[in-house]
C-alpha cells in the first residue's frame, strides 16, 4: 500500500504530506509536519489536549485519520498568533494565569478561539460549557474562564481577524 | 503514543459506493463516520478492518429538515454537535436535544454522528482496555485473539469475565441516542447493495447480546433517520453518569407520551438504556395509557418498571445502588413528562437539567 499524499491548509499555509496511511490528524502535525504545539494526551478523546480547527470548528486530533481531512483547513496553536503579536486569549492567559503545567493550554487556546469566533460575548456557562472537554490538571479551571472572559473583553466583542 | 493498525482507506462518495465496499468485502470492510468509536477501538485493537470505508465525503449525508407531515428527517452524517443546537429539534422533541447534547463532550459531538451514535460499539470494563491489558487477563470472546497470532495457546476467547458460566456476551449499549430515538418512535432506512433499502423502527434495531447488538445486517448503511411529529407530545431524558461530561451513561430513561386535553396519557413508550445489550423498551408503557401522571401512578409505574434494570458489573458503579436509583430516574422523566421543572426536583433534577441548557 502506497503511503497517502494529501493537501490541506495549516495555519493559512498551504501544504502537502505524505505520511502513513493509518495515522491520524495528531500524529502527522506532530511527527510529520513537525507542529509539535499540539499535545497527545490519552489519545483517545478523553482530555481535548490534541484540539485543533478543523474548518473552523474544534476537533479531537487523536480521533480522526488524517485521509479525512484531505482539502480542509486546520488551525493549530502555532497559528493564532500573527506575526510577533499573540492572540489575545494567549495574552489573557498569561495575565491570568491561565497555564500552569501548560500542556492542556492548546487545547483551551483553540477550543475558545472557536467559542469566540461563534460567540464573540459568551457568559461564563458558555465557556464553561464550551470547554467540558478539556480536561486541567493544575489549574482548577477558574484562572482559564477568567482568561477567556478577558480575551473577550479585549477583542471588544468582535471575533479576531 | 497509541496508533492505529493498517488499513485500506476508502473514502465513498454515495451511499450506494458505500454499500457496495461492504458488499464485497463482508466483514473485513467497516464504516467510518466521525470515527469517534472507531478510531479509540482500533486504536486498542478491538477492531481490526481490512477497509475502512468513510461516509464523510457523501454529499447530503448530514442535515436536518422537517417534512410537510412535521416529521424531522435527519442525515446520519449529521453530527450531535449540530442536532443538540438546532431550534426546532428542540422545541418538538426537547429529550432528543438532552440526549444527544450529553453525548461525550462538545469537542467530541463536533465530529461525532448520529448515525455513529446508533451504531455505537456496546462497552464493558472488560473490553474497553487496550490490547496488552485484555490480553493480559485473556481476550474475552467479544475481542478474541487476532487470528494467526502466535499467542492462540493460552490466549482465550471463549470465555466472559462478567460472568464466567455465560455462554453469551454482556456488554452494554451505551447509545444515548438509541433509547431517546426508539421513545420518540424514530424509524432508519437501511439500505444494501443486495437488498436495498427498508425501513426499521429504531426499537426494533437491537439484539440483546453484546457481540451480535445491531439487528442491522453488517452489509446495511444507516441512510436516514425519521422522527415522527405527534402533536402534543412531550419528551424527556435522564442519564446517569459519574461527570457532567465525558462520560458514557450508567443508566438512562428516554420517556415520550402524548396526552389528552383533560390530561390523561393517550401514548407513552419509555425506554431504559444501559441496562442490557440493548435499549429495553419498557412493556409497562401502555399501563400509563388513560391515566393522568399523579404522584402515585407514577410511583407504581416506576416500581414495577425498576424491576427490569438488571445492571451487570462490568460499567461504573456499584449494581445495587445503579438498581436502586433506577425507580427515581424513572420518577424523574414521568414527572418532567407530566409539566414538572427538573430544576425543581434537587440535586439530581439540576444535574439532569444543565445537560443541555448553555448550548448555544
Ligand atoms: C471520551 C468519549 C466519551 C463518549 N461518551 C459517549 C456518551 O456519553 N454517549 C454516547 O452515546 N456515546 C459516547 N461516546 C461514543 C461516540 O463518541 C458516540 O456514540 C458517537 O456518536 C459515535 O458516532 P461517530 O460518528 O463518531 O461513529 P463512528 O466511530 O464513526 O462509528 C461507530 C460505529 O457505527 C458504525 N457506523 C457509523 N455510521 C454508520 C452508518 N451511517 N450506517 C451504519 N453504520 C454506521 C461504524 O461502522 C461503527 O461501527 C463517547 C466516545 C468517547 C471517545
Ligand atoms: S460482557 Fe463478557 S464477553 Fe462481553 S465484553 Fe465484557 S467480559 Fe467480554
Ligand atoms: S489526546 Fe486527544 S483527547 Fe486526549
Ligand atoms: S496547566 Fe497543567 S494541565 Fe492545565
Amino acid at each position: 500500500m502506497p503511503d497517502p499524499r494529501i493537501r490541506l491548509t495549516v495555519n493559512g499555509d498551504p501544504v502537502e504530506v505524505t505520511f502513513g496511511g493509518h495515522k491520524t490528524l495528531l500524529e502527522v502535525l506532530r511527527e510529520d509536519l513537525r507542529l509539535t504545539g499540539t499535545k497527545h494526551g490519552c489519545e483517545l478523546g478523553e482530555c481535548g489536549a490534541c484540539a485543533v480547527l478543523v474548518d473552523g470548528k474544534p476537533a479531537l486530533s487523536c480521533l480522526i485519520l488524517a485521509q479525512e481531512v484531505d482539502g480542509a483547513a486546520v488551525t493549530t496553536v502555532e497559528g493564532l498568533a500573527s506575526d510577533a503579536r499573540l492572540h489575545p486569549l494567549q495574552d489573557a492567559f498569561l495575565e491570568c494565569g491561565a497555564s500552569q503545567c501548560g500542556y492542556c493550554t492548546p487545547g483551551f487556546l483553540v477550543t475558545a478561539r472557536a467559542l469566540l469566533d461563534r460567540k464573540p460575548k459568551a457568559c461564563r456557562g458558555e465557556i464553561s460549557e464550551a470547554l467540558a472537554g478539556n480536561i486541567c490538571r493544575c489549574t482548577g479551571y477558574i484562572q482559564i474562564f477568567e482568561a477567556v472572559e478577558r480575551a473577550a473583553e479585549k477583542m471588544g466583542g468582535e471575533p479576531p481577524r | 503514543m497509541m496508533r492505529c493498525p493498517e488499513f485500506r482507506y476508502h473514502a465513498a462518495k454515495t451511499v450506494e459506493e458505500a454499500a457496495s465496499v461492504l458488499a464485497d468485502h463482508g466483514p473485513k470492510a467497516m464504516l467510518l463516520a466521525g470515527g469517534t468509536d472507531v478510531v479509540p477501538n482500533l486504536k486498542r485493537r478491538q477492531h481490526r478492518p481490512e477497509v475502512l470505508v468513510s461516509l464523510r465525503r457523501i454529499p447530503g449525508f448530514a442535515g436536518i429538515s422537517i417534512g410537510g407531515d412535521g416529521a424531522a428527517v435527519i442525515g446520519p452524517g449529521t453530527t450531535l454537535a449540530d442536532l443538540a443546537l438546532d431550534g426546532r429539534v428542540a422545541a418538538e422533541w426537547p429529550g432528543l436535544s438532552r440526549a444527544v447534547g450529553s453525548i461525550a463532550s462538545p469537542l467530541i459531538r463536533a465530529t461525532a454522528t448520529l448515525g455513529g451514535n446508533l451504531c455505537l460499539d456496546t462497552r464493558c470494563n472488560y473490553y474497553n482496555q487496550n490490547y496488552e491489558w485484555r490480553q493480559s487477563i485473556r481476550f474475552c470472546m467479544k475481542a478474541p485473539a487476532p487470528h494467526g497470532s502466535a499467542l492462540t495457546e493460552d490466549a482465550g476467547g471463549s470465555v466472559c469475565w462478567v460472568a464466567p458460566a455465560s455462554p453469551r456476551c454482556w456488554a452494554v449499549s451505551s447509545t444515548d441516542g438509541g433509547p431517546m430515538l426508539a421513545a420518540l418512535g424514530a424509524t432508519v432506512e437501511l439500505r444494501s447493495k443486495a437488498r436495498g433499502k427498508r425501513d426499521i423502527a429504531v426499537a426494533d434495531l437491537y439484539n440483546d447480546d453484546g457481540m451480535l447488538f445491531l439487528k442491522k445486517a453488517p452489509d446495511e448503511v444507516v441512510t436516514r433517520v425519521r422522527v415522527p411529529r405527534a402533536a402534543g407530545q412531550k419528551s424527556a431524558y435522564w442519564k446517569l453518569r459519574r461527570r457532567g461530561s465525558f462520560d458514557f451513561p450508567v443508566l438512562s430513561v428516554a420517556a415520550a407520551a402524548t396526552f389528552s386535553k383533560s390530561g390523561e396519557v393517550t401514548d407513552a413508550r419509555v425506554v431504559l438504556g444501559a441496562v442490557a445489550s440493548m435499549p429495553l423498551v419498557l412493556a409497562e408503557s401502555a399501563s400509563l395509557v388513560g391515566k393522568s401522571l399523579t404522584d402515585d401512578v407514577i410511583a407504581e409505574f416506576a416500581g414495577a418498571a425498576s424491576r427490569h434494570a438488571k445492571p451487570m458489573d462490568n460499567t461504573d458503579f456499584q449494581t445495587a445502588w445503579r438498581r436502586k436509583v433506577t425507580a427515581e430516574f424513572l420518577t424523574g422523566a414521568l414527572r418532567e413528562l407530566r409539566g414538572d421543572d427538573p430544576r425543581t426536583m434537587g440535586q439530581l433534577g439540576r444535574r439532569v437539567a444543565r445537560g443541555a441548557s448553555c448550548l448555544g
